[in-house]
């Protein structure tokens, strides 16, 4: 036999070695192979370092190659020695202490290098990163129950490794720069998802947090000092906030190096005599960080060392995270973009959350949270860019579901199905039992359908499948049904429902409304999104965070925008009484920012008009100056308490209907409601207050004070109707935040107190405010809200609160042309 | 609107893109008018001149949804990555759309 080529690795790792199986797998007899490895011991499967973490696999178990493989295959393996050097000339590469070996054709596998943030005290004892099975040992080491271990980097890696040290008995808190885990592969939605699924698991999130520095005590970490933020203490702190090819050698040894070591489609470096392969390479740009990739190269590697046809074209991603109990998968265009359309499947009582992304009619990405079997179908059908129009109604199902019906069209697709194919995901109800329903029980509707077998009762999701069916079943007698009005188009459930199940259900953040209510649109739209977020405000004050980016601008700069793009300022004047310092200080912003209309408003208000944006903050600080608040002009909110001068002054007045205006004013501004809420106070039955159209008015007369609701002067004209009459002032302002409150908790987003009133019928509202208990508990409930937002936005964003809404990002554009 | 289509590109950095709330925008001042960047739930980032293609409103100040952004004047819904307008609108005009890259978590405005 003639002299074999040398082939020689460097890196006894999963690239490594798995290109040495393709070449033996090829033929078997060309080399005569030797493999470097830094690692004292045999080729293990690295991506299962997790597992051993959590000590829910031993190393034993991820061991990929044993010393027997490479005894069996003629291979020397040198573990535990590090190559120092390659010497391009003479062919040879040099090992630690002093082993040096002669190679005809060279593999690089070594590699990538995790990342290690050079934040102060990064050398303490205790700081460890998340690669090798050296780094495991070094945690399980630390892992004493009890402790506390701080990960930073909520990617793939650092979850996996604050999920093992929580299994192993640490309280395990994951620090994440962005405002999403794993916001590379997930959406938030998913991200959402799995920060409570790790919460059940006892791991902590605080996201948007940078890390400042680490703190230590006798040479061993103590904690981690956010920035602008807590110190979270620790008794170990894991950084894993990503890798870097390992290059150094190559670099040395002169080949061309970018982010990696540079390949071609034959993974061949700069040396026609070198390949690479694995973490250490950048081929067409690109590093992957990822195992499929790199058995993808490996099989280019070993066809091209055998003198085989194939060349290596890059590679799809997907992604699974290994956290048991907690399925989570990703693919391709997970995030969607122009041109993409998105098929979102939520199933609440799962905990399940899919997203399809459609481009041109094929699969083009996926996110799976809770259920993601089908992964590597969704997977498939990407990489293979199959039209999936004919079975695109139940491709959100999985493969189960869909096979069998491509290429018919929808109906014929439908006819196709067996009985046994499941329709209903939410409520495991296949065709057959919606088919046998419609049948038996002579059901036309698709309401019907649902009552009877709860077959889209849920998500909703499979309504156009089960309408299929009834028409298929009825023919033309089938026409499709509507239920009760939905929030908008993300979702087919009516504002009660949505507002009922936040409430009964303990639902306190716009993703947890989403999920648990099945929205079909991964963040909703500008329709539901201010909605949902004000229910969950009413329903949770105190407790829920506001939500900035679903207020539409006007709440969210607190001032209107006008058509120019510019906004007005409405300084509050409670109750329409001012003074001279208060109109002298409005006169003064005035001229000070030249501000170009002042008007007079119909709610007794004064109206500085087209003032920029970026004044806003400065000319609320000199109103605050003078005394003055926000008008919330702007807002669904109470708006004004207009008022005449009653008693004071008037010879007709009965009562002090200024003074009640003003009570009523500075008691329940800052209150958040579903449309706007304006209010007026007359003095008498003369009325020049208008009180009469108002949303809720006060009508003085010598007796009390007559309560009304539900007018309007805008749209639509309509007089109030009265709601109750009182002897007292404090009956009175006791009623009227009652029936304020009771809007607020009832009526859907947008709807006008008098549309409110047309819908649930004013002798619902009388009777709840009639009750003595029903109306106490309203205006507790009312006061008790009030404690939160009874504050003047001005003033907070006069502090600083909220900055970057009104400055620009960046000025360093002004002078130049876009 | 022609400087768009020159080849020599200028890139500025105008702040990081963590300085651009999720599902939100910021504006970017230049003498030919505002330029908004958008950033979608998923952390993407968008550029587009600041105008509504209706009636120039300033779409930095809209609700950002999806890859869409509901202008804040007459709830116009527009394509963050085209510019155009969405659903009944669609065809009627176009936000023009400013180049934009990401690197090392920064953002860079392309500039003729």
């Amino acid at each position: 036999m003639s002299v074999r080529e040398k082939l020689i690795v460097v890196g006894n790792g999963m690239a490594g070695c798995r290109a040495v199986q393709e070449v033996l797998k090829r033929n078997p007899d060309r080399y005569e192979i030797t493999i470097f490895g830094a690692e004292p011991r045999v080729n293990y499967d690295r991506i299962m370092l997790s597992p051993v973490l959590a000590g829910e696999k031993t190393f034993d178990d991820i061991v990929i190659n044993d010393a027997a493989w490479y005894a069996d295959n003629g291979i020397t393996l040198h573990a535990g020695v590090a190559v120092e050097a390659i010497d391009r000339q003479a062919k040879v590469v040099c090992g630690a202490g002093g082993i040096d070996a002669p190679y005809d054709r060279l593999i690089l596998a070594v590699g990538s290098d995790p990342i290690r943030l050079p934040l102060p005290g990064a050398e303490l004892a205790g700081v460890v990163t998340f690669r090798d099975l050296d780094d495991v040992e070094a945690m399980v080491a630390a892992a004493k129950p009890g402790a506390k271990a701080v990960v930073i980097g909520g990617g793939l890696l650092g979850i996996e490794a604050a999920y093992g040290l929580s299994k192993r008995g640490m309280s395990a808190t994951v620090v994440h720069l962005m405002d999403v885990l794993m916001e590379r592969q997930l959406d938030a939605s998913a991200g959402f998802l799995l920060t409570e699924a790790l919460a059940a698991k006892g791991v902590e999130t605080v996201l948007e947090a940078q890390s400042e520095k680490i703190l230590g005590a006798d040479g061993r970490v103590t904690g981690l000092c956010l920035k602008d933020g807590p110190t979270l203490p620790c008794d170990l702190l894991v950084m894993a906030v990503g890798i870097r090819p390992s290059t150094g050698l190559a670099r040395a040894a002169g080949l061309e190096i970018n982010r990696g070591v540079v390949v071609d489609d034959a993974l061949r470096t700069s040396d026609p005599s070198i390949w690479a392969i694995g973490e250490c390479v950048e081929h067409r740009g690109q590093c992957y960080g990822l195992v499929a990739p790199i058995w993808e190269m490996c099989r280019t590697l070993g066809e091209a060392l055998t003198d085989g046809e194939g060349a290596y074209e890059g590679s799809a991603l997907s992604t699974r995270l290994k956290v048991s109990g907690v399925d989570v998968f990703s693919a391709g265009k997970h995030q969607g973009g122009d041109g993409c359309e998105d098929i979102v499947f939520r199933d609440a009582g799962r905990g399940v959350y899919k997203r399809i992304v459609l481009e041109d009619g094929k699969v083009a990405g996926a996110v799976l949270f809770g259920d993601a079997a089908d992964g590597a179908w969704y997977f498939d059908l990407m990489r293979s860019g199959e039209p999936v129009g004919d079975f695109r109604e139940t491709l959100v199902f999985g493969q189960a579901a869909s096979e069998g019906l491509r290429g018919l069209d929808p109906s014929a697709a439908v006819a196709a199905m067996a009985d046994t194919a499941e329709v209903c995901g939410c409520n495991g109800v296949c065709k057959g039992e919606i088919a046998r329903a419609i049948a038996d029980q002579d059901l036309t509707t698709l309401e019907s359908v649902r009552a009877v077998t709860k077959a889209s009762a849920s998500c909703g999701t499979c309504t156009p499948l089960v309408e299929k069916i009834l028409k298929l079943s009825l023919g033309d007698a089938f026409q499709a049904q509507t239920g009760p009005k939905p929030v908008c188009g993300c979702t087919h459930r009516g504002h009660d429902e949505t507002r009922r199940r936040i409430v009964d259900e303990g639902l306190k953040s716009l993703p947890a409304v989403m999920q648990a209510l099945e929205w079909t649109t991964p963040d909703g739209c500008a329709s539901c999104r201010p909605a949902l977020n004000y229910y969950l405000l009413c329903a949770w004050p105190g407790d829920y965070r506001d939500d900035r980016q679903s207020r539409f601008i006007n709440e969210r700069a607190h001032a209107n925008i006008q058509k120019d793009g510019t906004y007005s300022v409405v300084p509050r004047m409670w109750g329409g009484v001012t003074s001279a310092a208060e109109l002298r200080a409005i006169a003064d912003v005035v001229d000070k920012f030249a501000i170009p209309t002042v008007k007079v408003t119909g709610g007794q208000r004064i109206d500085l008009l087209g003032v920029r944006k970026d004044d806003l903050p400065a000319v609320w600080a000199d109103l605050n100056a003078a005394g003055m608040v926000s008008g919330h002009a702007y807002g669904k909110a109470l708006r004004t308490v207009k008022t005449c001068v009653g008693t004071d002054w008037c010879r007709f007045g009965t009562q002090d209907s200024t003074g009640l205006g003003v009570r009523l004013e500075k008691f329940m501004w800052g209150s958040w409601t579903p449309a706007k809420v304006k209010l007026g106070v007359s003095g008498c039955p003369r009325n020049c207050a208008e009180a009469t159209c108002k949303d809720i008015g006060v009508v003085c007369v010598d007796s009390g004070y007559e309560i009304h609701v539900g007018g309007a002067a805008g749209l639509h004209i309509r007089g109030t109707e009265v709601l109750t009459k009182v002897a007292s002032e404090d009956e009175a302002v006791w009623a009227i935040c009652a029936v304020a409150q009771l809007y607020r908790e009832n009526a859907w987003y947008l709807e006008r107190i008098y549309k409110w009133m047309d819908r649930v019928g004013l002798a619902w509202i009388k009777s709840r405010i009639e009750d003595p208990d029903q109306r106490r508990a309203l205006y507790d409930r009312f006061a008790y809200s009030q404690r939160f937002f009874r504050i003047d936005p001005w003033a907070e964003r006069v502090a600083g609160r909220d900055a970057h809404e009104f400055n620009p990002l960046s000025r360093r554009l002004e002078l130049a042309s876009v | 609107m022609n400087a768009l289509v020159l080849d020599s590109r200028q890139w500025t950095d105008v702040g990081a893109v963590t300085d651009v709330p999720l599902r939100g925008a910021r504006r970017v001042p230049t003498r030919a008018g505002d330029v908004a960047i958008f950033r979608t739930g998923d952390g993407r980032v968008f550029a587009l001149k600041d105008a509504c293609p209706h009636k120039g409103g300033p779409l930095s100040q809209g609700i950002v949804h999806g890859h869409a952004v509901a202008c804040p004047l007459h709830s116009w819904s527009i394509s963050l990555a085209t510019g155009e307008p969405l659903g009944a609108d669609h065809g009627k005009g176009c936000a023009p759309v400013v180049p934009l890259r990401v690197e090392d978590g920064r953002l860079l405005l392309g500039l003729a």
